[in-house]
């Protein structure tokens, strides 16, 4: 265990997107106390540049573009954190089950999620917001619905392997019943590709929800990365900062999140590194 | 000494730093003379495979690599010939044999062409006399109707086949030298024989020198006119193949030589018990099981009987082996006695009660009464659990407080010979002897009346076999426990059990006590065996 630790921390791209997450996470946290007015709130007016009498300047209806950022880290990080926790619970628990009855039962729970990656996942999100009508929950939903089945499908496939293994022959011998086998013996040995998908996962939820927020899709009591730059999109040619300072933070977040994931992946199967 | 085809010479192997030891191979000296079968001897760890790839410059590099030392083949340094000349002599002059022809061989292309790549690579031969060339070596290792095997791809031949068309190619050149690295270890015993024979027999008719890398002092015994002993990667003693095996000088190589088990058959009498009318404690009978290939419709799927009706009966205290080779259906059998696999047809009684269509829930309660040795210490274990855990495992299903089976696992640690402090550890921390010592303990926590054990020891080295078996013996007294051996090994088969059970494709042919078979054996598949045994006329 010592060992991963050093490699994942030996690597300096997981430290630096370490360091931007953590900045993030900090600045989600202290939301309220960075900016204490609300980010909807008009405070000057539009269109004032950068480094005035706001850092970022303001948007087309004279609203802070720092405060906007810094409440928008709290929505994107928390839709795209708990839509990725419901996916990951769904879909450990439908590739567990497939993959440790198998038969028919892998079948049916298989065939049912590829009914959910037939379809476009995007397009699929943007029909579920638009019938559950745009709020916080029904993007963690709309989010976590068409984010399952990858995890279903790594569950499954580890769950196989390690349902093979003796060890997991010799708790059926000793009589142990079927769920402490998967919980207990079973899922904590498929742990670390789960890790690794569920990280990337998260990265996938912010773009979604970023995306679905610049249509307009997004919760309309909440400030969002993707909100400010459908916002600002008009006006791209007269104030190019409204849309480049959120893009730029939604680029950096994903970025960071994927290298974390990768060096997360590094860490865990050391020998792919060395072949 | 002329006549060496090989000489290597204070050849030094440095492993990267985060190996157990510095060096795999320390200062090794050995030649290998013309027309001359050289064993090399190890336990696994040795370094002799690391030896041999060294010399043919196939070490994965640089994690591992030469530091020193000189490997001399006609004059010239092996070890420092540039790229080009090393191809050329890597499969012209010195050919290899690999352990495991499924992977050496490319599943993609034909044997023949293989074959006949190794000629074109080294010669500048046409077509039709490269083809002549590959048939006349396929018939020279006896492959039948070598025009049809020179179009079949790896996977339509069987595993003897494979390897006849790996010694093949390494023959297809004339090389001077063939290194043959545990090149019949992946094969069936009877398999092992035939190539064990061909090998011998190509040896003296071309006259080339073989460097032969075994674990196995049954197959040196068989092939070797010299051996090589080598541990942590140096030579502990070499010699003529009668003086190394009759009179060892070395401790090391005599322990080893003491640890393999003798042929001789474990005697039937054992004290009391034999009552003849007592009800045994498991009786299976005409127990059937097919597998149905994935491939097809349903009712056209390919059907594999794995067990085609076999009935045994074990009584209590009483040992029986279970003797085949791959594809008997040996290991299909114990899984349907404990209950991992349920029965097309036929009954198990265990204790007079019949388990066979029982649930996986259902079968619970007499989960205690049977228990199971697996074959890899490395899947066996749960590496996430401690050691304690996993023994206590058993007990705390079957309703034992938590703190008491924790206690009686520090006790049966104990008792197979592992310190009770390692109840606190994980798996990965003991070797394989020790692992397989933990996967005795859990199979003993619940305290069954029969065990079942699927190859518990052909994982391990000849020493750590004979400690494991030991242990065994020694539990199985103490605990008047019955036990089902299931082994393709005959000599581990004769040291353990009293009774015998020879299985051949899905049926038991022939079955009795070990002495009467080993003396005359009846059935003709059981001669064959008991004649395929390496080593069979070397006695210590």
């Amino acid at each position: 265990m010592q060992s991963f630790w050093r490699r994942f921390f030996g690597n300096p791209r997981v430290v630096l997107s370490l360091l931007w997450l953590g900045f993030i996470v900090a600045i989600a946290a202290a939301a309220p106390l960075l900016a204490p007015t609300s980010p909807f709130a008009i405070v000057a007016k539009p269109f004032a540049p950068p480094f005035g009498e706001f850092l970022l300047g303001t948007d087309s209806l004279g609203r802070s573009l720092l405060a906007g950022l810094i409440h928008g880290a709290r929505t994107s990080l928390l839709i795209a954190i708990v839509a990725t926790l419901t996916a990951v619970a769904f879909g450990t628990l439908v590739g567990a089950i497939a993959g440790f009855y198998g038969g028919l039962v892998d079948d049916l729970m298989m065939r049912f999620s590829e009914f959910f990656q037939t379809i476009p996942s995007f397009i699929f999100a943007i029909v579920l917001v638009a019938i559950l009508a745009p709020s916080a929950t029904s993007l963690v939903v709309a989010i976590a619905t068409v984010s399952w089945p990858p995890i279903a499908r790594v569950v499954r496939a580890e769950v196989l392997t390690i349902k093979a293994r003796e060890f997991v022959q010799a708790a059926i011998v000793a009589g142990q019943r079927d769920m402490p086998i998967l919980l207990g013996q079973v899922l904590p040995n498929a742990l670390s590709p789960l890790i690794v998908t569920g990280s990337l996962l998260v990265a996938n939820a912010i773009l979604i929800e970023s995306a679905l927020s610049f249509l307009g899709l997004g919760a309309p009591d909440l400030m969002s990365w993707g909100f400010q730059i459908g916002a600002g999109r008009p006006f791209l040619r007269d104030a190019w900062w409204l849309v480049t300072v959120p893009g730029v933070a939604i680029l950096l977040t994903v970025l960071s999140i994927n290298l974390v994931g990768e060096g997360l992946n590094d860490a865990l199967n050391p020998r792919l590194r060395d072949l | 000494m002329s006549d060496a085809v090989l000489a290597i010479e204070e050849l030094r192997v440095a492993l990267p730093s985060w190996a157990d030891r510095s060096y795999a191979v320390d200062g090794l000296s050995l030649t290998v003379q013309r027309e001359q079968i050289l064993c090399v001897v190890g336990e696994s760890g040795s370094g002799k495979s690391v030896m041999a790839k060294a010399v043919l410059g196939l070490l994965p590099e640089p994690h591992v690599r030469v530091t020193g030392g000189r490997a001399l083949y006609d004059g010239r340094d092996l070890l420092r010939l540039a790229p080009a000349d090393m191809r050329a002599v890597r499969g012209g002059r010195i050919a290899m044999i690999f352990q495991e022809p499924m992977v050496a061989l490319n599943p993609l292309m034909t044997v023949g062409r293989q074959t006949d790549e190794v000629i074109e690579v080294h010669t500048q031969l046409r077509p039709a006399a490269r083809r002549r060339r590959v048939l006349e070596v396929f018939g020279d290792v006896r492959l039948p109707e070598p025009e049809r095997i020179l179009n079949s791809y790896p996977h339509e031949l069987s595993g003897g086949q494979r390897q006849r068309v790996m010694i093949a190619m390494a023959l297809a050149l004339e090389p001077a030298l063939i290194i043959a690295d545990e090149p019949t270890t992946a094969l069936d015993v009877t398999t092992q024989a035939q190539i064990l024979r061909l090998l011998k027999e190509l040896q003296g008719r071309h006259g080339t020198a073989i460097l032969f890398i075994t674990h196995d002092f049954g197959v040196v015994a068989e092939i070797a006119d010299r051996v090589a002993v080598m541990r942590h990667g140096k030579l502990v003693e070499q010699g003529g193949v009668a003086e190394v095996l009759r009179r060892p000088q070395h401790d090391y190589t005599q322990a080893l030589v003491a640890a393999v088990p003798s042929l001789v058959p474990r005697q039937a009498a054992r004290n009391g018990s034999s009552a003849g009318h007592e009800r045994p404690l498991l009786a299976v009978s005409g127990l059937r099981k097919t597998y149905l290939g994935r491939a097809g419709l349903a009712w056209a799927r390919r059907r594999v009987p794995a067990v085609a009706g076999v009935s045994l009966e074990i009584r209590k205290g009483h040992a029986l082996a279970l003797v085949g080779e791959s594809g008997s259906g040996k290991s299909t059998l114990a899984r349907l006695i404990v209950g991992l696999e349920r029965a097309d047809r036929g009954a198990i009684l265990l204790e007079g009660i019949d388990v066979a269509g029982l649930s996986r829930a259902r079968l619970r309660p007499y989960r205690k009464t049977l228990q199971m040795i697996f074959q890899d210490p490395f899947a066996s274990l749960n590496p996430r659990w401690r050691v304690g855990d996993i023994i206590a495992q058993g007990p705390i299903v079957n309703g034992t407080p938590r703190k008491t089976a924790q206690g009686e696992a520090a006790e049966l640690l104990r008792l197979v010979g592992l310190d009770p402090k390692a109840a606190n550890r994980y798996p990965h921390e003991f070797s394989g002897g020790q692992r397989q010592r933990i996967g005795i303990a859990r199979a003993l926590a619940v305290k069954p009346k029969l065990i079942i054990a699927d190859e518990p020891v052909s994982a391990l080295d000849v020493s750590v076999q004979q400690q494991v078996l030991e242990l065994l013996d020694r539990l199985r007294t103490a605990f008047d426990l019955a036990l089902l051996f299931i082994t393709h090994d005959l000599r581990v088969a004769a040291h353990v059990c009293e009774e015998i059970a020879v299985m051949k494709d899905g049926v038991i042919v022939e079955r009795g006590a070990t002495a009467a078979i080993f003396a005359a054996p009846q059935h003709d598949y059981t001669k064959a065996l008991l004649a395929a045994v390496p080593g069979r006329d070397w006695h210590r």
